[in-house]
């Protein structure tokens, strides 16, 4: 069943409440029109929603299950803690879901080339995989810093066959590589597709990729539904751009008894500056910045500041303007996690149910971990796990301090040293 | 737009044009590489009789920019330049010099100083009008309405990937002079200036009776001299005065004004 649009469509202009709007330079003006129209086009034609949902079946491995996590439930003693599994699709996070349903639309435009922006380097991988799959040329935007922290995900693009080019401006991290993607859009467009990450930037970006994602809360509302014979009464999902949270959210929306809970990246503590919480502290403010207004990290002088999270996919200045609007509607409710509190909340899920979550996905575990003992055990919740934490392993094993895997590491290097 | 408005700038630009062939347009990144430059540099522009400059306030996500003005902003940043220094230096210029002063600056600025304060603030700074590249028309019209009422332009972008109905209705929002972008991309790459964006300047000329500003890889006195025979009003030089800076400093850079100068007679 193709996602009724009207519940979480934006209105005039592409604004959820006050936020979202397209800021673009003129340049672009008629590359958004033609986005835009082959967006509606797609949504009025009654077989795409099912050729979106084929695809990421046979190629993307969907749906993905939800799991009952019994261990953690007995741990924490409150509420049943379950999980939706979006580590399960192919390349390991939620973002194939986007990049699936955007590669349908280039296909439609009869575009040969596309871009992307990446953060953990996930959306990188996943849009690869997707420009290989249909022999599109493809360009990887990835900030210098996140080159460094993923090199595993910069390894893997370039084996699918993608050009990944460093951004060595600003901050080094997500926002610059969005930056460097408008930048070459602005040259590229007659050929060239951009495959916007999140549910960030101009419209119709923001609702576009709600669109794909909302498969996961369709999914997931109907399984929670048979396992656990009622609707999740919170659901909890970490926030970056906030992809992995709209998709989820989007299949509870209607259900007012749901309460929907986004984690932000409490890096070392939102008073130490060094986070990347935009709402949950309390320290963003409206702006317009990277095509569409929203609540930013920014300075009194409009200039956007540094973030910091030990999770590559949450450090982010900016956030959906859908979710600002929810937050500002009372609608999601918004809390943020330390990078401790992260590692200590995949080290339990862990050893509790044999799951790795990614370290972005580690935040909603985190929260979710605060508050279900406070919970009665009639209550049940689900924690959107948008993506593995295998891909973390050089950052993970870090901040574990894992011995082994630093001799390893020195023995690896000390071989390619010879 | 009002009928009854009539635009100082476009006045001024009307008047600077007899006796010379093209007008000519010059960029400085208030702060990089530093204000004390900046004042040289708007002396040197003075001197080679430079008509209308772009001081353009410094904004952590440039995304109209090319790399060199990214680096500038970002530095410019860096050294602490504020809105209070930006103003300030407005002022003095437009005290002293006898070209026109315009913003170039990205929507959030505008939108954290507040549509008002910011209309009022340039106005009293001397400043004549403002370029805002990610502020398309269908977001601008409070703006626009308050700036006019503070006898401030609104100086709006035609790109060559615009349709001609765009173009009108960029033509009818528009008063000043528009800024005519020579090609796709972003600031600080050569352009093609061929036959191409001579039919681009007939349409932009269709939709709009204003100047036309030609900007967007002009670097040498050959593309001044393109500029003018493909019928734009103003040519604009913003990259290539930054890099001759950098690579030369004030002596060349004086040079370098004098010698795109030499072509606008
Ligand atoms: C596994 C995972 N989760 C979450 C995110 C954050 O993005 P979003 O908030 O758009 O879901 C990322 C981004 O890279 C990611 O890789």
């Amino acid at each position: 069943m193709s996602p009724k649009l009207p519940v979480w469509a934006p209105g005039r202009e592409g604004y959820f409440g006050d936020f979202g709007g397209a800021f673009i330079p003129e340049m672009l003006h008629e590359t958004f029109a033609e986005l835009r129209a082959a967006f509606e086009n797609a949504c009025d034609d009654e077989t795409f929603w099912q050729s979106y949902v084929d695809v990421t079946a046979g190629y993307g491995g969907r749906p993905t299950p939800v799991t009952f996590c019994e261990n953690l439930t007995r741990k924490l003693g409150g509420a049943r803690i379950y999980v939706k599994r979006e580590d399960l699709n192919h390349t390991g996070a939620h973002k194939a879901n986007n990049v699936m349903g955007q590669g349908l639309l280039v296909q439609r435009m009869g575009k040969k080339r596309v871009i992307a922006e990446t953060g953990a380097g996930q959306h990188g991988v996943a849009t690869a995989t997707m420009a290989a799959r249909l022999g599109l040329e493809c360009t990887i935007y990835m900030g210098e810093e996140d080159v460094a922290r993923q090199h595993p995900n910069v390894f893997w693009m370039r084996q699918l066959g993608a050009e990944v080019i460093p951004v060595t401006d600003g901050t080094r991290t997500l926002k610059d590589a969005i930056n460097a993607c408008l930048r070459d859009w602005a040259d590229s467009m007659a050929d060239t597709h951009y495959v916007m990450g999140t549910v960030c930037g101009p419209h119709p970006f923001p609702q576009m990729v709600t669109y794909f994602q909302s498969i996961i809360g369709q999914e997931a509302r109907a399984q929670m539904l048979a396992l656990a014979g009622k609707l999740p009464d919170r659901v909890y999902a970490c926030v970056g751009g906030g992809s992995n949270a709209s998709g989820i959210f989007t299949g509870f929306l209607d259900d007012l008894s749901t309460e929907l809970v986004g984690v932000e990246a409490g890096g070392k503590g939102i008073e130490t500056g060094e986070h990347a919480a935009r709402l949950a502290g309390g320290k963003g403010v409206p702006g317009v910045a990277q095509g569409y207004k929203t609540v930013f990290l920014q300075n009194e002088e409009g200039l956007m500041q540094d973030t910091h999270s030990v999770a590559a996919g949450l450090d982010y200045i900016g956030i959906g303007p859908m979710l600002a609007d929810l937050h500002e509607q009372g609608r999601v409710r918004f809390e943020s996690a330390t990078d401790q509190e992260v590692v200590d909340a995949l080290r339990l899920t862990m050893r509790s149910e044999g799951i790795i979550p990614a370290l972005e996905s580690s935040h909603a575990f985190a929260a979710a971990f605060r508050e279900a003992p406070s919970l009665s055990d009639d209550d049940a919740i689900l924690i959107n796990q948008s993506g593995r934490g295998d891909k973390d392993i050089f950052t993970v094993a870090d901040a574990l301090d894992d011995e082994g895997w630093k001799t390893f590491i020195r023995e690896t290097a000390a071989r390619y040293a010879r | 737009m009002n009928t009854t408005y009539s635009s100082t700038l476009e006045a001024s630009l009307r008047k600077r044009q007899t006796g010379k062939s093209i007008l000519f347009m010059s960029h400085v990144v208030v702060g990089y590489p530093s204000l004390d430059a900046n004042w040289a540099m708007l002396e040197a522009m003075d001197d080679a009789g430079v008509d209308v400059v772009e001081f353009q306030l410094p904004f952590s996500e440039p995304i109209a920019d090319g790399p060199r003005f990214v680096k500038a902003n970002h530095e410019a940043i860096r050294a602490g330049t504020s809105w209070q220094q930006y103003f300030d230096l407005a002022t003095r210029a437009a005290a002293r010099f006898s070209f026109e002063i315009v913003l170039m600056g990205y929507y959030n600025s505008v939108f954290r100083m507040g549509p008002e304060r910011f209309c009022a603030r340039l106005a009293e700074t001397g400043m004549k009008g403002f370029i805002v590249p990610d502020l398309p028309v269908e977001e601008a019209g409070e703006l626009n309405g308050l700036a006019r009422e503070h006898g401030l332009d609104p100086i709006l972008t035609m790109t060559p990937t615009n349709s001609p109905a765009r173009l009108a209705e960029i033509g009818r929002n528009a008063s000043g002079f528009l800024y005519c972008v020579a090609r796709t991309g972003v600031t600080g790459r050569q352009t093609d200036l061929s036959s191409e964006v001579g039919s681009f300047l007939r349409r932009c000329r269709e939709a709009t009776p204003l100047p036309l500003g030609l900007g967007f890889g002009i670097r040498s006195a050959e593309n001044v001299r393109q500029a003018r025979e493909h019928g734009a009003d103003l040519a604009i030089v913003g990259t290539a005065g930054t890099q001759a800076w950098e690579e030369g400093g004030p002596e060349a850079y004086s040079r370098f004004l004098k010698s795109l100068a030499a072509a606008t007679a």
